[in-house]
């Protein structure tokens, strides 16, 4: 196996892609949190995006056939890190979800590493399969694969990461060949889970009061003025009377007076909607539409399955964010502390989104190589 | 390596391609959120954000003070201060109401109920949870504005009344208002404001009330101030002159002393009241704040009646001052003729039953003429004139005269008194009228009733020719109402000049002389309950008489005129109620001499401009008869069916 691909052959226009998304949102942070306690903020978030990028660059450079060879043992190591920081892990906003990482001096979350894994593994994993369509077998393994670390991770607990495991896994699926009468009776199966969730006399049993408080107050956000209610409220009306044009750079009432819940991190979205206007968002959202159709083209055009696998399971998992995380600011669906990729601040996240693009360039450095 | 890959490179591009549809499906549905928040709904957002952002803070604007016709201050402000509780941000109100309840010893629950109270209004208004701030209050306000953030303070001006309830009938009293109140107002008023509740503080409210102000603050999401914004002034009420002279006032609340009663000072040929004093009064200071509910109770409950304000709301048998109405319509009907005398043996007897006049048992009258029977009070002339004049005219001229109407006085809650006729038993109590009614009518018994108010203005009307003024508070106000009831010269002659001999000429005010001034009146004494009762009972204090005096100097065309009432002081009018009007007339010659002479040095306000305003509230009284009760005047030769 040959290994000297050119830098001619990185993805530019994805790198570009990603500076100008990490741009709007190193703006926004500082905009957020300037005037605040939180200041400096996006110069901390400019030292993850440089440790991220570097640690990209370091991924792309490994051929991603080693890396995928080493799967099990990464599925190990996940498994063993998930259950550690159930045990020892650093308690945070009600979860446990951080390790301590002595080099970087920094907390870790351990679930973003393990859905960087879970790439990995379901890669690996659907690329063995050699039937053009999806056998129930293996439909089924590939669902205990998934279904083991997100037990765990919703053990923490944290739903958000959990949920993102399973659009890696459908897409795998989908892209693995997945038949359309399986698909069908997954989506049933899936709806009854989301409806059960939605119904409290059902969700009482395996919901915390928390998670449940969210559900409600996304039902409901008049009846709960205080909660997530009140948060989701105050992010539309952030969005909303940001108008077409924006109130400026810095000039957000909801963001500067702080009614904006967290508006450095999972609602920046929001406080950039506000200062940026309508304009501004059609800004960043064609970004990250760009970002997640040039993954598409970096499937198509991989060398195998295998690699096709990868960067897919890398924009299911961004465009699952993206999702979640926008609908939520506009408030079309519940609280759930999915992060904006390289918009919101946060170093865990920030690195998995550099460490799986690297995985992307890995991929698509070795296209012509065989 | 293992080789589990095989350089695999069947990719499903159709299933791809559906990804990338998917994608783009996703980011437009997402885009179109936004374009509904951001450009359909933007501006309703836009004024949610802004009410996010700003808070409003009240600025009371202080009430209008009242002074007295030569410029003193009757009813003053003082400056205190209100604890507001802001409430937009429930999470914190939860979160901080323990330590502002401990903070300000206001008890938890006390605290909740006013949240709960208030919870209709909107929540961005902050409401006043505590109106008079101590001094504890404010430093722990200040010390706690940053981990305390729902606590403000507002500067508010108490209304500061003269003290032991001087004048407290005729200036009322502020209080918070009443949730009536404030639906009546159209949002000008909010809970925890304070209103005019009774007097002249409720009729001239709007006047007196002035606009609030605003003061504008940003907030930040966690209630601190971190910015201002452009103040909204209050435009202070506007202060009242009131045609009340401080002086003579202060000498009818002292004569009247603690006795339960009320005087009330006319000019009558203005209208203007000069003084006006009901007893017992509470102190309206006592509820410029806030009035606990069991002293309320207490205040409502007393026998005495402190909040009633007997000027214009006592509506007694006016006693022997009637008589003065009985003359009136005997001299101008002639019915019986002016040389009329009856005998006195100290009783007359009418259909066979015995009634008493007042001297019954200690001497007689013998025989008496109209002159005499006033200066005397003669019961048992006027029963005969009673007879023969009738319950018709007698009602007509007690009508005319102003009885059973309301003076149309610039105060709330006046009562009219009450002059029976014949009509009236049938419609009120279904039956016919006895004669018997009227010889008590005749002497104001039975069920005639007057307020002091209305008597003061019949007698001043009546010496003055029967021109009456409407009867206000509000100094120099125009478009006062008048009505003439003509009354013939000799007429108002005959009675004057016997009013005049009540004092001076050895009549039953003899001890009220007053040398240099012509004091004129009439005594009343009413009987609560008749003679045979009050022989039954025995001489229970609750039963005792109304004592009423009602003077005016000089005699003809008076300057002032005073009536008095003195309840359940066991004398006659002259005895009880006279002393007062003497002391009342005298203060007023003396000042007006003082003033005369250049000694007299009251600092001169200027009229506000607040008067000129005011006076279209005044609502000049309507016609006390209407045009078909003229009939009733009936010809002489029906009296005699009486």
């Amino acid at each position: 196996m040959k290994d000297a691909p050119g830098t001619r052959d990185y993805d530019w226009w994805l790198l570009a892609i990603l500076a100008a998304i990490c741009t709007l949102g190193v703006i926004e942070i500082y905009s957020a949190t300037h005037g605040s306690a939180l200041a400096g903020m996006h110069m901390k978030q400019v030292r993850w995006i440089v440790v991220g990028a570097i640690l990209m660059f370091a991924l792309s450079r490994v051929d991603y056939h080693i890396i995928l060879d080493q799967a099990p043992i990464l599925y190990l190591i996940g498994l063993v890190a998930l259950v550690a920081v159930l045990l020892v892990g650093h308690t945070r906003f009600g979860a446990k979800r951080w390790i301590p990482v002595p080099v970087l001096g920094e907390f870790l979350q351990v679930s973003e590493l393990v859905k960087l894994i879970i790439i990995i593994v379901l890669a690996r994993f659907f690329a063995e399969v050699r039937t053009d369509e999806l056998s129930l077998q293996d439909l089924i393994k590939a669902g205990l694969i998934v279904g083991l670390p997100l037990g765990l991770i919703l053990k923490q607990p944290d739903l958000g990461t959990a949920l993102v495991l399973v659009p890696m896994l459908v897409v795998g699926a989908f892209l693995a060949g997945l038949q359309w009468q399986h698909a069908a009776i997954f989506s049933l199966a899936g709806i009854l889970l989301v409806g059960s969730v939605f119904y409290p006399p059902v969700s009482r049993h395996f919901l915390k009061p928390y998670q449940r408080d969210r559900i409600t107050s996304f039902l409901h956000p008049e009846d709960d003025a205080k909660g997530s209610g009140y948060q989701l409220l105050q992010s539309k009306i952030a969005v909303g009377s940001g108008g077409f044009w924006g109130k400026g750079f810095d000039n957000g009432t909801q963001n500067q007076l702080g009614y904006i819940p967290v508006r450095y991190s999972d609602f920046i979205m929001s406080a950039w909607a506000e200062e940026q206007g309508f304009k501004g968002v059609l800004l960043a959202l064609g970004l990250y539409m760009a970002l997640l159709l040039r993954l598409v083209q970096n499937a198509q055009r991989a060398k195998d399955r295998a690699g096709m696998f990868l960067v897919m399971g890398v924009a299911a998992a961004l465009g699952f964010h993206v999702l979640v995380n926008v609908a939520m600011v506009i408030g079309a669906m519940p609280v759930t502390g999915i992060p904006l990729p390289l918009m919101s601040y946060g170093g865990s996240a920030t690195l998995f989104v550099f460490l799986a693009i690297g995985l992307v360039m890995n991929v698509r450095l070795r296209r012509f190589v065989n | 390596m293992s080789y589990w890959f095989r350089n695999d490179n069947r990719l499903p591009q159709g299933r791809l391609a559906i990804a990338s549809y998917i994608i783009v499906g996703m980011i437009g549905l997402l885009i179109l959120g936004f374009w509904k928040l951001q450009v359909i709904d933007s501006d309703r957002y836009s004024s949610m954000a802004e009410r996010n952002r700003v808070r409003s803070i009240p600025i009371i604007a202080p009430r209008g003070r009242m002074l007295d016709r030569d410029g003193r201050v009757l009813v003053d402000n003082r400056p205190s201060f209100s604890v507001l509780l802001v409430r937009d941000d429930p999470t914190l109100v939860d979160k901080n109401l323990p330590a502002v309840a401990e903070g300000l010893g206001i008890s938890l629950d006390d605290l909740k109920e006013q949240l709960t109270s208030t919870k209709n209004l909107a929540k961005f208004q902050p409401i006043i949870i505590k109106p008079e701030a101590s001094e504890a209050d404010i430093a722990f306000i200040e010390s706690h504005r940053s981990d305390v953030p729902v606590l403000e303070m507002i500067n508010v001006s108490r209304r500061r009344y003269l003290p032991g309830g001087f004048m407290s009938h005729a200036v009322g009293y502020v209080g918070e208002v009443s949730e009536q109140q404030i639906e009546a107002s159209n949002g000008k008023l909010r809970p925890g404001d304070f209103a005019g509740k009774s007097g002249l503080e409720r009729q001239y409210n709007e006047l007196l009330m002035g606009t609030d102000g605003l003061r504008r603050v940003i907030v930040n999401s966690v209630g601190k101030e971190v910015g201002p914004l452009p103040t909204q002034e209050a435009i202070p009420g506007k202060q009242i002159q009131l045609s009340i002279d401080f002086d003579i006032q202060q000498v009818a609340e002292q004569s009247l002393g603690p006795r339960p009663g009320a005087v009330v000072v006319l000019d009558p040929r203005t209208g203007e009241v000069l003084a006006m004093s009901s007893h017992p009064a509470p102190d309206p200071n006592d509820f410029a704040v806030r009035i606990s509910k069991e002293e309320w109770a207490q205040l409502n409950d007393d026998p005495l009646r402190p909040l009633f304000n007997r000027a214009i709301q006592a509506q007694l048998a006016p006693g022997s001052v009637f008589k003065i109405v009985t003359a009136t319509a005997m001299l101008e009907d002639k019915v019986p003729p002016e040389n009329f005398t009856a005998f006195c043996p100290g009783y007359a007897t009418f259909y066979g039953r015995q009634f008493k006049c007042w001297v019954y048992g200690k001497s007689s009258h013998g025989v008496v003429d109209l002159h005499k029977a006033i200066l005397e009070s003669c019961d048992v002339f006027f029963y005969n004139v009673g007879m023969r004049l009738g319950i018709d005219r007698l009602s007509y001229y007690g009508s005319k005269l102003g009885i059973g109407h309301k003076t149309g006085i610039d105060l709330p809650s006046e009562e009219a008194g009450l002059m029976p006729s014949a009509e009236w038993v049938e419609r009120v109590q279904h039956r016919k009228w006895y004669a018997g009614e009227t010889i008590s009518v005749s002497t104001g018994q039975g069920a005639v009733t007057t307020t002091p108010l209305q008597l003061a203005r019949l007698i001043g009307g009546i010496a003055m020719g029967g021109v009456f003024k409407q009867p206000h508070l509000l100094k120099d106000a125009p478009n006062v109402g008048e009505e003439r009831f003509e009354l013939s010269e000799p007429t108002v002659e005959k009675i004057t000049d016997a009013m005049y001999g009540v004092v001076n000429q050895g009549g039953t005010g003899a001890s009220l002389k007053l040398a240099g001034i012509e004091l004129s009146g009439k005594s009343g004494t009413a009987q609560v309950i008749g003679y045979a009762e009050r022989a039954r009972v025995g001489k229970q204090k609750r039963f005792e008489d109304n004592a009423w005096f009602v003077g005016y100097a000089p005699r003809r065309n008076p300057e002032i005129v005073v009536a008095v009432l003195v309840q359940e002081s066991g004398k006659h009018g002259g005895e009880a109620a006279g002393p007062v009007v003497r002391d009342v007339i005298k203060a007023y010659y003396d000042k007006k001499v003082k003033k005369t002479e250049g000694q007299f040095t009251a600092e001169s306000a200027k009229p506000s401009s607040g008067n000129a305003r005011a006076a279209a509230l005044i609502t000049p009284r309507a016609p006390a008869i209407k045009e078909d009760e003229t009939a009733v005047r009936a010809p002489a030769e029906n009296r005699n069916e009486q």
